[in-house]
């Protein structure tokens, strides 16, 4: 029983990385109608900075995340704006080509900048943690800090797409881009907006993700990114509560995977659970049915 | 001078030429109404003059202003606001939000006194506000869609075939709200295919055909002339 809810634990903190990660990813596809598979190496870009800021410059890891979403958010608008944004009218598939191609570019990039070595991410979230049941169960810091942000982040976020008015925007925007601009909103905007927010919950995914597996590579973020895009297919792409139950979810299930069954294939018991999910419900847990309008 | 005015515009959808040299104006306090068969060009002269589609040639001026190049979000600002064809309500978003996003470009502090006035103009949006879009009736969705390009509080309001789509009382009493909002002071270019309802409450009209104007005239001339009655009100 105690290890089973150690698991559980364990599951819900890799799951709440998933769950950051695919609120990028599903709050984009939801206002640019696009998969940005180069989110995951945006996670990469992000771990690298914080790790740098902090092991080589002496940062505070305060100050290393910070410059690290500052950067990402930066990094996340420019591509979109240079890469993304003139492909705006063009076919699905171009933008869906330029995004590989992208994701391709940023890992590369940083193989030249930061070399292939893998690189030990500092551990700044170290500390006893918290002890349960008589010290049967030991939950780490990083599980701990993990979770709260994951939590804080789907208020905070929550909040602002339900009651702020730039929210409120990017929902219109993402149900209907010519009515939003007859009502004044500057959809280009809006979507670098959400560009920018995306990104910078992938610099806090990328800091979490290495604290907890501290080896840091230029490929660090390509796995976790396509496992938060099943996530947030599994919720229903373009649903935020979608993503974050769909993230949990996965990270619970891929951790039960390893336990119980097999750490070689708990990845495909993962993929197979996508898929069976997709057969049963083709719009994912919480996904709108998209209704042809006539 | 005139609100609006629309100078020979020709537009084009990739090698098809739709809008050719089409001129009109609407001055301040008129209703003026483009009627016209499906396939005229109606709604296409609508999405050019608030900026979705541009003219190759010609030039469209709004307040004084020339608003060729200039972004669908900054004409809003400027006082124009476009109520789609179709309605295009966002669904998802309930009635209020609806209502909020109409005021989008507007201080916050005035936008609860403009949505008291549209809920005296439709009460049945007040009963409905939190409610989500979708789930409302064909009528109450454009009620809706009307309410929310008031909520700008626009000096010209285009509509885009307002009745489409509804049953009869409801086209009646959409059409009874266009005829208030003039005698209210607003400006207002009207779509229509129902050239009959179109025309009984317009100052003036105007006439196309295949992306020409033929006939331009008031309202209440437009109505009795031989052409128009034959060609558009099935006599």
């Amino acid at each position: 029983m105690l290890t089973f809810l150690n698991h559980l634990i364990n599951g819900i903190s890799l799951g709440s990385v998933y769950a950051i990660i695919a609120l990028g990813y599903t709050m984009v596809y939801g206002i640019a109608k696009m998969l940005n598979f180069a989110h995951g190496d945006v996670i990469m870009v992000g771990a690298y900075v914080c790790f740098f800021a902090v092991s080589s410059f002496g940062l505070p890891p305060v100050l290393g995340v910070l410059l690290a979403m500052l950067v990402c958010t930066i990094l996340g608008m420019t591509i979109e704006r240079l890469a993304y944004k003139p492909l705006r009218q063009a076919p699905s598939l171009a933008v869906l080509i330029t995004a590989i191609g992208v994701s391709y570019f940023l890992q590369n990039s940083a193989q030249l900048l930061w070399g292939s070595n893998q690189k030990m991410f500092p551990a700044f979230l170290s500390g006893d943690g918290i002890s349960l049941f008589r010290g049967q169960i030991n939950i780490s810091t990083v599980t701990v800090v993990t979770i709260i942000a994951c939590v804080i982040i789907m208020l905070v976020l929550t909040f602002f797409t339900n009651k702020t008015k730039m929210g409120k925007a990017m929902r219109a925007c993402s149900e209907d881009k010519g009515a939003a601009q007859l009502m004044g909103i500057n959809v280009n905007s809006t979507i670098s907006m959400t560009f920018a927010i995306g990104s910078a919950l992938a610099a806090i995914a990328g800091v979490l993700l290495c604290s907890a597996y501290p080896t840091l590579i230029p490929t660090t973020g390509s796995m976790p990114g396509i496992k938060a895009f099943t996530a947030a297919v599994f919720g229903g792409i373009g649903s935020i509560p979608g993503a974050m139950l769909g993230g949990i979810l996965l990270g619970i299930i891929e951790i039960f995977a390893k336990a119980y069954i097999s750490t070689q294939v708990s990845d495909a018991i993962v993929f197979a659970v996508l898929i069976i999910v997709l057969l049963v419900k083709p719009s994912g847990l919480l996904g709108k049915p998209i209704r042809e309008k006539v | 001078m005139a609100l609006l005015s629309v100078n020979d515009i020709n537009v084009y959808y990739g090698s098809i030429h739709a809008i050719k040299g089409v001129s009109f104006e609407v001055n301040e306090g008129e209703v003026v109404t483009l009627i016209g068969a499906n396939g005229a060009g109606k709604s296409t002269i609508l999405n050019t003059v608030s900026g979705l589609l541009h003219s190759k040639t010609g030039s469209v001026a709004f307040d004084g202003q020339d608003i060729g190049g200039v972004a669908p979000h900054n004409i809003v600002k400027m006082g124009m606001a476009h109520c789609p064809e179709g309605r295009r309500v966002f669904s998802q978003l309930t009635v209020e939000e609806n209502l909020q996003m109409g005021g989008f470009t507007r201080p916050s502090s005035e936008i609860p006194q403009s949505m008291e006035e549209v809920y005296t103009q439709f009460p049945r949006l007040k009963e409905r506000r939190r409610q989500i879009a979708g789930t409302l009736s064909g009528g109450e969705q454009q009620m809706l869609a009307m309410g929310r390009a008031l909520m700008s509080s626009p000096k010209l309001l285009l509509l885009d075939e307002p009745s489409m789509g509804l049953a009869p009382i409801l086209v009646a009493q959409i059409f009874d709200i266009i005829d208030q909002l003039h005698k209210a002071g607003k400006t207002i270019l009207l779509v229509e295919q129902n050239a009959q309802m179109a025309l009984s409450i317009a100052t003036r009209g105007y006439v196309l055909e295949t992306g020409k104007v033929v006939l331009t005239g008031e309202g209440r001339d437009l109505l009795v002339n031989d052409a128009v009655r034959k060609a558009y009100l099935g006599e």
